[in-house]
């Protein structure tokens, strides 16, 4: 594996709702405890990449953090927004125009399901005025395929869901801390059959910040550097099932998740059987079921035998989500994918305290998925 | 009796009791598209022709809107008192694509995938002079013609 860039500085906000604190300053709060963490000072960082989807411009964030004239670029990509920032700056390092830089998301969204910019999903009024521009349809449409072609059962469903409160609840950053029983889920309010309501996460608010350098001069900055290995975006093909489609083909393709897997895996230079710990995207339980397989950690339908055994818990062979994934912690989608990244360097570094991954892990994968058909992967190790 | 109003022009045509999709063809290697668009998703050709859907279809996959959409984009009743859930799914259509519907069922117990579909025109809401706004829906075939008015 090349090692070429390394994650030295991980600093976030607390996801969640905060009256009364912009999104944009959420973000700013990040971005000093990555400064803190990294042991660096905002004018040591030569450039940055950030954005939100509905809290504003990142670059706008220097007035409160120093005008030092970096260059910083804004970054406006849906759900793969954080993931962009991190891919562009990984990028700008391993290019060698950049030692030192940062990258960073935030947001802050208002309560109830995502309002849907019809406009900014290349879509027509009378898509949204007759009730098809919601993301919780495609979310239950998806499973509900997936359900009757590989007997995924409805127990496991609400499987995820528990297990990510459990995970959430031992998250001193997350949202939701509160325990909830396989009954709890199965029985709250059905949402997008046959995804109910507490199989969803929820917009939200936070902020994530990664301060990147050199991987040659990590070692001058931390003891405990995590190296970013494989950085990927990728947006849908012809043939796949993505939200916010008026049509699809009949022919069905590879989802831009599995493009981008494939992608990460030979950039890294490894398979998915050396990844010790997974974060995937996990909208509502359903995504975290599919995307299992699609990234490539198991032959679909396997899901339902792996989750009954407990081989996705933070104690089992294989644990996902080890933060409470979306679903405890919310989706401030410009901040959702760098939280990812961060869990990541979090258990890496062997600091995720009682909910540590045991047996060292040396290797972790995030992957974000959103609107409009687009995913995001990264390798990281130590 | 008010007239009725399609939601926009070019979505859908004929008369209301046999109502077709409005969709796109290449010309170049024959992928259907939803609605009429420019430019081939499939072959990347520049050019399509505009062509009438079948009518029937069965049903891919599907969900329920359980609670209301957030308005706008959503013109429909958002009242919670008396909002009325529908179904949303993807309907093949002669092996050609998938289009993305509202369904005029919404109980769970009388959704399948594979059931056979016909379109229908579904009314949405009353526009501001009395006027009857209706949009697209699939339902059960040979179900009334006459849906219910919004």
């Amino acid at each position: 594996m090349s090692d070429d860039v390394a994650i030295v500085g991980i600093g976030m906000h607390e996801f969640g709702r905060h009256e009364g604190i912009e999104g944009i300053d959420q973000g700013v709060v990040a971005v000093r405890r990555a400064l803190v963490d990294a042991g660096l000072q905002w004018n040591d960082i030569e450039f940055a990449f950030g954005g939100s989807q509905a809290a504003g411009s990142a670059d706008t964030m220097v007035a409160k953090l120093g005008l030092t004239g970096l260059q910083f670029i804004n970054v406006a990509n849906g759900c793969a927004t954080g993931g962009s920032a991190l891919f562009s700056a990984y990028n700008s390092i391993k290019s060698g125009m950049f030692d030192v830089g940062m990258a960073v998301g935030f947001d802050k969204h208002e309560r109830g399901a995502f309002r849907v910019d019809l406009k900014e999903n290349g879509l027509e009024e009378w898509y949204g005025a007759s009730g098809l521009a919601l993301t919780t349809q495609f979310f239950g449409m998806k499973i509900n395929r997936y359900m009757h072609d590989y007997d995924i059962s409805e127990t496991t469903l609400a499987a995820v869901a528990n297990k990510a409160s459990r995970n959430g609840a031992m998250n001193p950053m997350a949202w939701r801390r509160n325990e909830l029983s396989i009954e709890d889920v199965s029985t709250s309010r059905m949402v997008s059959y046959p995804l109910t309501q507490y199989m969803f996460c929820s917009p939200a608010e936070g902020a994530v910040s990664l301060v990147l350098c050199r991987a040659d001069r990590a070692r001058e900055l931390t003891e405990t550097p995590v190296f970013l290995r494989a950085a990927v975006v990728r947006s849908r093909r012809f043939g796949s099932f993505e939200v916010m489609a008026p049509h699809l083909a009949v022919e069905r393709g590879d989802g831009p998740t599995i493009d981008a897997a494939k992608a990460a895996f030979e950039m890294a230079g490894i398979g998915p059987d050396d990844i010790d710990l997974a974060q995937l995207q996990d909208t509502e339980v359903g995504a975290e079921i599919m995307h299992m397989a699609e990234n490539g950690f198991c032959e679909h339908g396997d899901q339902e035998h792996m989750i009954a055994r407990g081989e996705t818990e933070i104690g089992g062979r294989f644990p996902v989500n080890t933060d409470g994934g979306c679903l405890a912690n919310g989706e401030p989608v410009g901040a959702s994918g760098l939280r990812q990244v961060y869990e990541n360097v979090v258990q890496l570094r062997g600091d995720a305290g009682v909910r540590q991954v045991r047996g060292d892990p040396r290797v972790a994968y995030t992957h974000v998925y959103g609107s409009p058909g687009i995913s995001g992967v990264t390798i990281l190790s130590r | 009796m008010p007239i009725d109003i399609p939601i926009t022009d070019g979505l859908f045509t004929g008369p209301p009791d046999a109502p077709r999709l409005l969709g796109s063809r290449c010309t170049a290697c024959g992928n259907h598209m939803f609605p009429v668009q420019d430019g081939c998703s499939r072959c990347s050709g520049a050019s399509t022709e505009t062509v009438e859907l079948g009518r029937r279809g069965t049903l891919w996959t599907w969900t329920v809107q359980s609670y209301p959409p957030k308005a706008p984009p959503f013109a429909g009743n958002v009242d919670p008192a008396t909002f009325e859930p529908y179904g949303v799914g993807y309907v093949e259509l002669d092996g050609k694509l998938l289009v993305e519907s509202r369904l005029t069922l919404a109980d769970p117990d009388q959704l399948h995938i594979g059931m056979e579909l016909e379109m229908v025109i579904d009314p949405l809401y009353i526009n501001d002079d009395g006027d009857q706004v209706v949009t697209f829906a699939f339902g059960p075939v040979g179900a009334s013609p006459e849906p219910s008015r919004a």
